[in-house]
């Protein structure tokens, strides 16, 4: 008997039941995720993984060539083997 | 090639310094809103990325059964390029999926296939920088591998359920977004092709290198 006054007492507290989805955008402002932050993150990240891809490729040209120059010269001065 | 590539250089940087005023004025998805415009640079992403696995898998092919180094050459640097294009796709994909889904990365049959087709080229590049003498005839085959891959991740949201659009979305885009994002996909098909042609010219500085070398033994 306690136990289902104490059930219906806990059903009449339940907040009524949602019915259907709130659409995003019908959400307070407070609540909604801002677009420009992630919009400007994805286009600096394009940009600054192309410039960085580059860079390594200027930077490992630059290794191959010193390279080659430093046999160049060896070889020029009559140090090779 | 080589003669080419000073004018190409030109056309991408202007196309790459064009593309924000396009993309800004063209229109929003009526949805999602501002966030929708990751979506030309997103999808000509995995575009740049298909073309150089494809280019990457062919070169492969081409090694692997007709022993051509220079085609070894253009595989390698393809995979490279495969590899920062589908990051730029997997990093810009979350961005906009947070937004407009409220995750960032739904575990769908897309985004798994392409984690895979990223993983499977990572693969290939430490296979040959780690995988010692012979390495490049096992990288082709793992390369030729996930070029097969390609079609099942395209085709993938038409075959299973998945949160993604159809493929079915692109042709049929609203009037005043195709001219932005074939604008866009031109763009990026250019930057792939020069960024594949600059680390070609340092494979061939590496040949040379090796050239040297062998000769001064």
């Amino acid at each position: 008997m306690l136990k289902s006054l104490l059930f219906s007492a806990a059903l009449a507290l339940q907040p009524p039941p949602q019915t259907e989805f709130v659409p995003a955008n019908s959400l307070p402002p407070s609540e909604q995720l801002p677009s420009a932050p992630l919009l400007v993150a994805a286009y600096t990240f394009v940009w600054l993984a192309a410039m960085f891809y580059l860079w390594t490729i200027w930077k490992r040209l630059g290794k191959v060539d010193a390279d080659i120059r430093t046999l160049q010269q060896r070889r020029g001065s009559g140090g090779g083997r | 090639m080589k003669k080419y590539f000073i004018p190409l250089l030109a056309v991408t940087t202007a196309m790459f310094a064009y593309a924000p005023i396009m993309i800004a004025n063209a229109p929003f998805e009526a949805s999602m809103g501002l966030v929708s415009k990751i979506f030309y640079f997103h999808v000509p992403s995995w575009f740049a990325m298909f073309t150089a696995v494809f280019i990457c898998g062919i070169q492969s092919a081409m090694f692997l059964f007709k022993g051509k180094p220079t085609a070894d050459r253009i595989a390698v640097s393809a995979a490279e390029v495969a590899v920062l294009f589908g990051l730029m796709g997997l990093v810009t994909g979350p961005l906009w999926g947070r937004k407009s889904w409220g995750i960032w990365w739904p575990w769908d049959a897309r985004v798994t296939i392409a984690l895979i087709l990223e993983l499977t080229f990572i693969a290939y590049l430490l296979v040959r920088k780690f995988g010692g003498p012979g390495s490049e005839k096992l990288a082709a085959a793992l390369a030729i591998f996930g070029m097969f891959n390609v079609p099942f991740l395209y085709m993938s949201v038409n075959i299973w359920r998945t949160i993604h659009p159809k493929t079915s979305v692109v042709p049929a885009l609203p009037t005043g977004m195709p001219g932005p994002f074939w604008f866009s996909v031109a763009a990026y098909l250019l930057l792939m092709t020069l960024l594949i042609q600059l680390r070609l010219q340092l494979e061939e500085r590496r040949a040379a290198l090796d050239a040297l070398y062998l000769e001064e033994e």
